[in-house]
């Protein structure tokens, strides 16, 4: 790991000015993901600012009749918060099949948002990879994809965007609050959230340098039957292969967001309007133009089945 | 990659000094007050600064659970962590959960039911397994929680589910799920 200097701040402006006035700094949540990635010196910051004591813990009603995540908030706490439990079940669900307890205790709201991808080219220094070092190739583009992206994905980079809770939260149309160094505050729909790699797979999210995420706003619950279905290469403790964020209404419409697939939660209107023709209308409509390589086009059969499967446990529920 | 220490040292020119910072630690409640390198992981600082070795590395990246420790109530892979997020908390290692001559109940049901075959990844285990029980009681689900509402039991899909992060290279398990239903069925 390179050297870094450490820093605790104390007020949330002052976090982001303390990142945004250092080229190289970044901020530190549970550190599950960035120390990870310090330790194979693909992540090479030279300050980090802790954000544990910025207060940032609390889950609070919000006036319209939503629910406020801070963005220091663990996993573990918001997926057993007594109203995530009832109001918005698909988040605690999705939260409970991703990483393991002792990750979900560490891990943040903010962090577990920005982590990073998984194809293991990304991980691999020895391999040409642009999202690690733009300019240098993309060794999954030929190489062995079956975890990765199958629309969304450009000519520089075919990876996905590995997180679950995400998921849940592109299907609850979150948002995502934050604030800069001057103290001013924008609020960001999960919808654009993530970026597509384009030319630019360095660039995740449209997070600027310096920029502290505060919270996470879920607007008024939706009702509806919730459901997260996973499917990964063993019973736990993987990252998704497919995954179903899906939130259906007595009437049979719904939403429903896909994880595993794309750079980003990956839904769609004409998807969701599709939601009472059943998974294989969902599935044409959602991933009408993927382009998947000839390891990963396993996915859209994958994505039919996880919708159908999801879709019958509404039945049943 | 042959690599000799002598062209390493003629080609690398020597790392400049690293800043020290202070961090108090409570560590199986006694107070340790030290210096280290901002890069030092709470595992390194408990294996090497410490020498409370009882605590493993295996992956060193979150993977396997073999460095799980409970900090302030809660486990954690100590490997993903710095020492330094963990200024003022109280950390319990497995030296701390109990002793030969005081074995914690959890260290006692996996003596008597086998939960171990190395014995590499068992501490891990044990503190996770400790927490597990405490979780269950606390009512956070799992991922095989049937109902959100309900309160939450210590059954054999609970209990596989919510040790996922300790892997057991041996393939302890079944011997490892024994032990923590066990000592699940004594404080029910
Ligand atoms: C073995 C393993 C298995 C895993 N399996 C899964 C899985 O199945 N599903 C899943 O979804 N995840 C999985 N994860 C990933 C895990 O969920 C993430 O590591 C975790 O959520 C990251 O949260 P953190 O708080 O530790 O982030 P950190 O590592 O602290 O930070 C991640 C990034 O976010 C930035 N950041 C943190 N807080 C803020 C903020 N407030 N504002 C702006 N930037 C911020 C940091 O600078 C950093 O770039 C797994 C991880 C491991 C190690
Ligand atoms: S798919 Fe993206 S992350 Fe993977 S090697 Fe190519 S550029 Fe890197
Ligand atoms: S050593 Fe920490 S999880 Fe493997
Ligand atoms: S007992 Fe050997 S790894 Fe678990």
């Amino acid at each position: 790991m390179r050297a870094f200097t450490y820093e605790r701040a104390t007020s949330a402006a002052g976090a982001a000015a303390a990142v945004a006035h250092h080229a190289g700094a970044k901020f530190l949540g549970g550190g599950t993901n960035l120390l990870d990635l310090m330790k194979l010196e693909i992540e090479t910051p030279t300050h980090l600012v802790d954000i544990q004591d910025l207060k940032l813990d609390q889950i609070e009603a919000t006036h319209d009749g939503g629910l406020r995540i801070g963005a220091f908030v663990s996993n573990t706490t918001l997926s057993a918060n007594p109203r995530v439990r009832r109001d918005y079940a698909v988040l605690t669900r999705a939260i409970q099949a991703g990483a393991s307890g002792q990750l979900r205790n560490k891990a943040t709201t903010a962090g577990n948002l920005l982590q990073r991808t998984r194809c293991p080219y990304f991980y691999d220094t020895n391999q040409p990879c642009n999202k690690r070092t733009p300019g240098s190739g993309c060794a999954a583009i030929g190489g062995y994809s079956r975890q990765l992206a199958v629309i969304g994905t450009s000519d520089t980079c075919i990876a996905t965007y590995p997180g679950d809770m995400a998921v849940a939260l592109r299907a609850l149309d979150a948002t995502v609050e934050t604030v800069d160094a001057t103290g001013a505050t924008r609020v960001i729909p999960i919808a654009d959230f993530h970026r597509l790699p384009g030319a630019t797979p360095e660039i995740d999210t449209v997070l600027n340098h310096g920029e502290l995420i505060t919270a996470v706003t879920l607007p008024k619950p939706v009702g509806g039957a919730h459901i997260y279905r996973k499917v990964r290469d063993r019973a736990s403790y993987a990252f998704a292969l497919v995954s179903v964020a899906a939130v259906v209404q007595p009437d049979g419409s719904g939403r429903v967001a896909f994880g595993g697939v794309a750079p980003k939660p990956w839904r769609s209107a004409a998807a969701d309007a599709a939601i009472p023709h059943g998974a294989a209308a969902v599935v044409e409509q959602a991933f009408a133009g993927a382009r998947p390589t000839h390891d990963n086009s396993f996915k859209l059969t994958l994505a039919k089945r996880t919708l159908a499967a999801a879709m019958a446990q509404v039945r049943t529920a | 990659m042959a690599i000799t220490g002598a062209s390493d040292a003629r080609t690398v020119p020597p790392a400049p000094p690293v800043a020290t910072m202070p961090v108090s630690l409570e560590i199986n409640g006694r107070r340790h007050d030290l210096r280290l390198d901002p890069r030092t992981t709470l595992l390194d600082t408990l294996r090497d600064h410490l020498h409370l070795t009882g605590t493993k590395k295996g992956c060193d990246h979150g993977q396997c659970g073999a460095c799980t420790v409970i900090v302030n109530g809660q486990r954690i892979n100590s490997c993903l962590s710095l020492a330094l997020q963990h200024d003022s908390d109280k950390v319990t290692t497995i030296e701390g959960l109990g002793q030969p001559d005081h074995l914690h109940p959890m260290q006692a049901a996996f003596v008597k039911h086998d939960g171990f075959q190395c014995g590499y990844c068992t501490p891990g285990q044990i503190c996770s397994a400790v927490a597990v029980l405490a979780e269950i009681k606390a009512g956070i689900p799992s991922h095989v929680s049937p109902d959100l509402a309900a309160l939450m039991h210590p059954t054999n899909a609970e209990l596989r589910e919510r040790m996922s992060g300790n892997i057991c290279r041996c393939g302890a398990y079944s011997n490892i799920v024994e032990a923590i239903a066990d000592v699940a069925g004594a404080v029910a």
